[in-house]
């Protein structure tokens, strides 16, 4: 892949518009039981506005970054030869329904270890006000030819 | 539901201290389920004769997906989602999901470092399915506040 992708930043994505259904919907995909990821009364007596997303939520907004990225024209990344090698969040705060989110990629380094590379994508997720909710990283295996 | 539990004091936590333990039973129901809710449409999830061209062992959990789950006897301990302020894994191997038999992720929550002055827990997972660990370097840092 082209190295030269190191330190790019991306167009923010499409605004995201967190729905409370989606947030209850995820939360049962990953087995979140929690009534605060459920329950608008329980997520307001614990202090939110809406129901809380559970942690790796922002997957879902960090996911049209990374298709930015692949999509890259001279990126040089084939998709079928990508593995996911680590993922972090980085919160500042929790992902709560009625959020509009930006995500905003930054490829932070591209290293190679002979046939293969490893890229590591940074989406920093912000609110409608611009302040920051989550980062989050991504590390990306491009396995080379054999 | 889990019930609303009390935020764990950070006074009483020793590092080592089991905080949680689970098993979850993965289908392939489980795997759809995952699919449309992260929009990973990726069919090595939920197609056997993909997964087998690509020359994996079968249907694989989405990565995403143990690491969604395997937080979350956290966050029940934590008393609330809003209190995981970190969450890191490396994936390290796959979950092969039987089409009759699923497969059973094993996840022990435990107390790795204690950030005294931040009064924020590090909560080290170790995740295994079939008596292999899946997820690597899985850290958790909790605000107890």
């Amino acid at each position: 892949m082209n190295p030269e992708l190191q330190g790019r930043v991306f167009p923010p994505a499409e605004p995201y518009l967190v729905g409370r259904e989606k947030v209850r919907e995820f939360a049962r995909a990953v087995f979140a039981t929690h009534p605060i990821n459920h329950d608008t009364e329980a997520a307001q007596a614990a202090g939110y506005a809406d129901v809380v997303a559970p942690p790796t939520f922002a997957v879902v907004v960090q996911e049209h970054t990374l298709a930015q990225l692949l999509a890259e024209p001279d990126a040089g990344i084939d998709f079928s030869r990508v593995v996911h090698g680590d993922q972090r969040f980085t919160s500042t705060r929790p992902i709560v329904a009625g959020d509009l989110l930006t995500a905003t990629l930054t490829v932070a380094s591209v290293k190679t270890l002979g046939p293969h590379s490893m890229v590591t994508a940074e989406t920093s997720v912000t609110d409608a006000a611009g302040e920051h909710v989550v980062t989050a990283i991504s590390t990306l295996v491009v396995r080379g030819e054999e | 539901m889990a019930a609303v539990s009390a935020t764990p004091s950070f006074d009483e936590l020793a590092v080592g201290d089991v905080v949680a333990e689970r098993e979850f039973a993965l289908t392939r129901d489980s795997l759809v389920r995952y699919a449309g809710a992260s929009g990973d449409f990726n069919p090595i999830h939920y197609r056997d004769d993909v997964a087998a061209t690509v020359g994996l062992p079968g249907v694989l959990a989405h990565g995403m997906l143990t690491m969604g789950f395997a937080v979350q006897p956290v966050v029940d301990w934590a008393g609330d989602p809003g209190r995981v302020a970190d969450y890191q894994v490396r994936f390290t191997r796959p979950v092969v999901v039987d089409p009759a038999f699923g497969a059973t992720v094993s996840v022990t929550a435990k107390v790795g470092q204690l950030d005294v002055e931040a009064r924020v827990a590090r909560i080290d997972l170790t995740v295994t399915f079939g008596g292999e660990t899946v997820l690597g370097k899985a850290q958790v840092r909790v605000v107890l506040g």
